[in-house]
This record gives C-alpha cells, structure tokens and sequence, in this order.
C-alpha cells in the first residue's frame, strides 16, 4: 500500500476538510465573544466601584463641599468632617517612601543587570522579589518591633541634634517612634521590590548593541551604562517607580500600624499622621451614623481619584519620556 | 635604477601575530597573523561563523567585553602591543574606533549629541564646546551625512533612515580621529542604495584612514578593498591584494569560495 490510498489521506480530502472549515469559524466567533466580554468587564468593574463610592460618599461631599478636602476638622463625635490630614498623610508619606526607595531600587536593578557576576544574579534578585510577598501586616509588626525603637534612638536623635536638621524644620520636635517617617520608611522598604523587579527587566532588555557602541567609543562601564544603557531604560524606569507609587499610595496595615493616626498636619516628619487608607481601617468598622459611614464613603473616592489621577500622570510622563525612544532603531 | 624598484619594507598600521580567540571553550580564531597597512582598505570575506567578526573585535579589545571570551597572541598599533599588561583596553579604543552590523545610534540623543558621544569620554581631552560643534561637522562631511543634516542637528537621531543611521555611526567613530576604523558588515541590514553610499564612503575615506572592514558580500571586497583576506573555520586561508584574490588565489578552498561554490 503506497501512502497516496491510505484511509487517512482519503478523509482529509473528503468531508474532513469541509468540517474543519465549518469548526473554525464558530471556535473564532466564540473566541472573540469570549475575550471581548472579559475585556469589557474589567471597566465595567471599574466604572461600578467609583459608581458605588461617589453615591456612598456623596451626602458628605455635598455637606461639607470643597471644605471636606481642605478641612483637617476630622470629629465623628461632632460630626465634623475634613480630610486634608489624611490627603496629606498619604501623598507626604508616598513621596518620601519614593525618595527612598527610587535611589535604592535603581542601585540593586543596575547591580543586577549589569556587574553582578551570574551566580549571584538569580538569587539576589530573588531575593529582592520576596520582599513583595511579605504580608503587610508583618512589614506592621517589624516596624514596631524593630523598625521604631531604632528610629526613636538613635536615628530620630541623630537627624535632629547631630545634623541639626531640626531647623528645617521637618525633622523637630519630640521622637516617639510612631510618626510620618516611619509610614515613610516601611511603604519605601514594601515598594522597593516592584520598582527595582521592573527596571531590571528594563536595563536587561536594552540591546546589547547599544553598550558595545558605546564601549566601542572608548566609554568605561559606568560611561556606558550612564550614557547609553540609562537613557535607554528610562521610559521603564520611570513606569516602574509609578508601579510604586500606586503600591504606596493605597497600602493600609502596615502605614496603619507605624504612622500614630493622628489627623493633624505637622510640618516635622517626626509627628504621627493619617493617611486615607489607614483611616478607612481604623473607623469603617466603628462607623455608626450615616454621616461618618458616608464621609468615610467619600474619603475612598476621594483616594480612589488621586490613584487615577497619579496614573494619569505617570502615564503622560512615560509617554513624554518614551517619545525620543519610540522611534525606530534600526 | 634597479633598487628604485625595490619596494621598501613598510611599517604597517596593524600588525596581528599568532592570534587565537576563544568563547569559553570554542576556539573562533585559530593562530591567525596578518599586516593591515596604512590608508588602505582591508577587506575580511569569509562564510557565516568563520571566525572574521570575532577577529575584527579583537583588533579594539572588544571581543573581551563578552563573558567567558579570551585572547591570545599579539596585536600591535603602529609598533605598540595594544594587549600589553600596561595597555588599557578603554584607551585602545578611542584610537581604534568601530561600527557595527546594525545601526547603533544612541535613541535619546540629538544627531549632534550622537557624533559628540565618543569625544565626551574623552576625559582631560575632551573639546570645549565650540571645538566640540566643529568636530562634528567635520565628521558629518567625512561621514557624507553633512548635507542631509545639517539643518536638523538637534533632532533625534532615530527620525534617520537605517542608511543615514549607519552613516551617523561612522562619524561618530571618526569624530575621534582613530588611526585604524573597523566595519564589521556596516551595510548587512541596509538596502541597496544605502549600500552604495556606504561603499562610496569608505572608499573615499581610504585617502586618509585606514580601514578593515569585514563583509559576507564579495562583490563588495572586490569593489573597495585593497586587499583582502579569506577566513574559513577561523583560520585565515589566504591574503593577498583584492586584485589577485578575485584573479588569481592561490587556495583551492579561496577559489571555491569566491566562485560561488560554498558559502
């Protein structure tokens, strides 16, 4: 028997051909349904959670007006409601656990990807991705165990009397521990991990072309990686310190734990603060009027538009850096 | 009248002796030695993993950017040992300057910026600023890209075709003045015309560089190059001048390959 009249042969000739046709093109219109519906989904959801915060949160909102986001009158008891302290907690303690973190986490990534020999490449970096599996609320326990007796001696007394830093102002007054800096420090230590995991992947995928001609001009390492391999990452770079932020901006029990909730602005790191979500932790449960449950409603909008906003931001800043690296690189 | 037709023993630019390179265990460039002369085109040929791009990297220091790559045997510039223990393979390549396959300009440089890169590595040498403007129209003529650019120096270099990027490349390779300039396949990702330009390029460049190029493209060693030397299996078969290779080689494998038959 040649292969030519083989059964097999004769059946896909046949009607096997015409089903298989018929087949596909059901499975593709059952795909694309499929897909589809799970891609309009994810908005929806979206679109609903707002929906459902700005019904919650309007009552107070229209109560208190712009008053509710320039007020620090925060009185469940009298049922005043402002929640500037917490607007400011959470945006304050972002910038400094950023301004932390950015440096640090640009330092491990460049490390990482460009000196580490191999054998230490994968576990380091594992290593440095475990960081983002901790639970919050160990990040919370570490802190008050270890994290605030170091920072009220010696570290608090050392930035205000050796440094005399208190004449700036931020870092005066008395050193309990539970204060701004502390939220600062841990939220810098939990969103470490998402910025230096994506600006590794970053400065991994530029091109190897673009370090050699750059060695090949005579550059150093470090020429090299400040004058073509930085450059070249930067749109990610910038994309991954956004990542955290949004990690920052909405972390709750371990700020909780280490801030003092305390809704007062004050000028010195040092002072307890609030911050937003720490605020939704400690009362939702305790709300009992309709007031404060629809200020408290109305503070998640309120941190649900500043997540966006930020986003937004971040994502006209990497469209604004990437622009000169978009092009084409033959 | 008969010793006036003697030719003198000339020193040359590059002299190559007994060069081996490895990757790891892979021996790429067996025991290779050569002459690379003066303002003269140098052609490398050769098939695919022959050994002649990692031979080129060699003559910059280059191949030793790669881990696990090793050299050994003597490279020499202008009677120097450029692998000498006192010898710092940053400082070789400033003198030695290269350009690769592909366009590599630097994406979120200026044009001028791109041309201006190597001089800014150049530490206590390094042009001020007015000098800097005129190196680069200097190289840009070189480089024959002057005219199309000129009015657009500031601009990203990537809104340049792949043609004009390769020529941005070479003058910032000749923005500091190298004695000896490598092309390994500048024009492989190019089209045709591209191609012609870059060929027109080296060849007027020729007057005052000296140039080793490494190309799978005979008709292309055949069309600029003064000489040329064939690599099979990375071992160099047989050099000669471009003329006698392509007329006369004096290899049973060079003539297999330069007429077609493997390769």
């Amino acid at each position: 028997m040649t292969i030519h009249d083989s059964p097999q042969t004769f059946v896909r000739e046949d009607d096997g051909a015409t089903l298989r046709i018929h087949g596909s093109a059901i499975g593709d219109r059952v795909y694309s349904g499929a897909i589809t519906f799970f891609a309009v989904c994810v908005p929806l959801l979206l679109l609903a959670v707002a929906w459902e915060l700005g019904v919650a949160g309007w009552p107070a909102l229209h109560k208190f007006g712009f008053g509710f986001l320039t007020s620090s009158d925060w009185d469940p008891v009298k049922g005043e409601f402002g929640a500037a302290p917490a607007i400011y907690g959470t945006i304050v303690s972002s910038i400094i656990a950023l301004a932390l973190a950015t440096p640090l986490a640009i330092g491990v990534s460049l490390f990482l990807s460009e000196l580490a020999p191999r054998w230490l490449k994968q576990p380091v970096g594992f290593l440095v991705d475990l960081l983002a599996a901790i639970p919050s609320v160990v990040y919370g326990l570490w802190g008050i165990f270890v994290l605030l007796p170091v920072l009220r001696d010696p570290v608090m007394p050392f930035l205000r009397d050796t440094l005399q830093l208190d004449r700036t102002g931020l870092f005066s007054g008395p050193a309990y521990g539970p204060s701004m800096l502390a939220a600062g420090i841990i939220l810098a230590i939990m969103v470490l991990p998402y910025i230096a995991s994506v600006s590794r992947e970053v400065l991994m995928a530029v091109p190897r072309s673009q370090r050699e001609a750059a060695l090949a001009l005579g550059a150093t390492r470090w020429e090299a990686i400040r004058g073509a391999v930085l450059p070249y990452a930067r749109s990610g770079i910038v994309g991954g310190v956004i990542l955290g932020l949004g990690r920052a901006l909405g972390e709750t029990m371990a700020v909780t734990m280490l801030i003092g909730n305390r809704a007062e602005i004050a000028t010195s790191l040092f002072a307890p603060g609030y911050t937003m979500a720490s605020l939704l932790a400690n009362e939702f449960s305790e709300a009992s009027s309709d007031a404060h449950l629809s200020a408290l409603m109305a503070v998640a909008f309120v941190l649900f538009v500043i997540t966006l906003i930020v986003n937004a931001i971040a994502r006209w800043l990497v469209w604004r850096v990437s622009r000169g690296t978009s092009g084409r690189v033959a | 009248m008969t010793r006036s037709l003697v030719v003198p023993e000339i020193m040359p630019r590059v002299r190559v002796s007994a060069l081996d390179a490895y990757f790891g265990s892979a021996h790429a460039v067996k025991g290779v030695s050569m002459r690379i002369v003066d303002r003269q085109v140098t052609a490398i040929i050769g098939p695919s993993g022959c050994g002649k791009s990692t031979f080129l990297r060699c003559l910059n220091r280059m191949h030793e950017t790669v881990p696990t790559a090793r050299v050994e045997g003597g490279v020499e510039l202008d009677g120097r040992d450029i692998y000498a223990r006192d010898v710092n393979a940053i400082a070789v390549r400033t003198h030695i300057g290269m350009v690769f396959q592909r366009p590599t300009p630097f994406p979120t440089m200026s044009i001028r910026d791109n041309v201006a890169a190597g001089l800014r590595v150049l530490g206590a040498a390094r042009p001020s600023r007015a000098q800097t403007d005129e190196i680069v129209e200097k190289s840009l003529v070189r480089a024959a890209l002057w005219n199309e650019v000129k009015d657009r120096l500031s601009t990203s270099a990537i809104g340049l075709s792949g043609g004009q990027q390769q020529r941005l490349c070479i003058a910032r390779a000749l923005a500091t003045e190298p004695r000896v300039l490598l092309l390994d396949e500048p024009t492989a990702s190019l089209d045709p015309l591209s191609t012609q330009a870059i060929e027109e390029l080296v060849y007027a460049l020729r007057r005052d560089t000296t140039i080793v190029i490494v190309t799978h493209n005979m008709q292309q060693a055949a069309r600029i190059s003064d000489s040329t030397a064939f690599f099979l299996n990375g071992e160099l078969v047989e050099m000669d001048t471009t003329n006698d290779i392509f007329t006369a080689p004096r290899d049973a494998r060079t003539e297999a390959y330069i007429t077609g038959r493997f390769g």
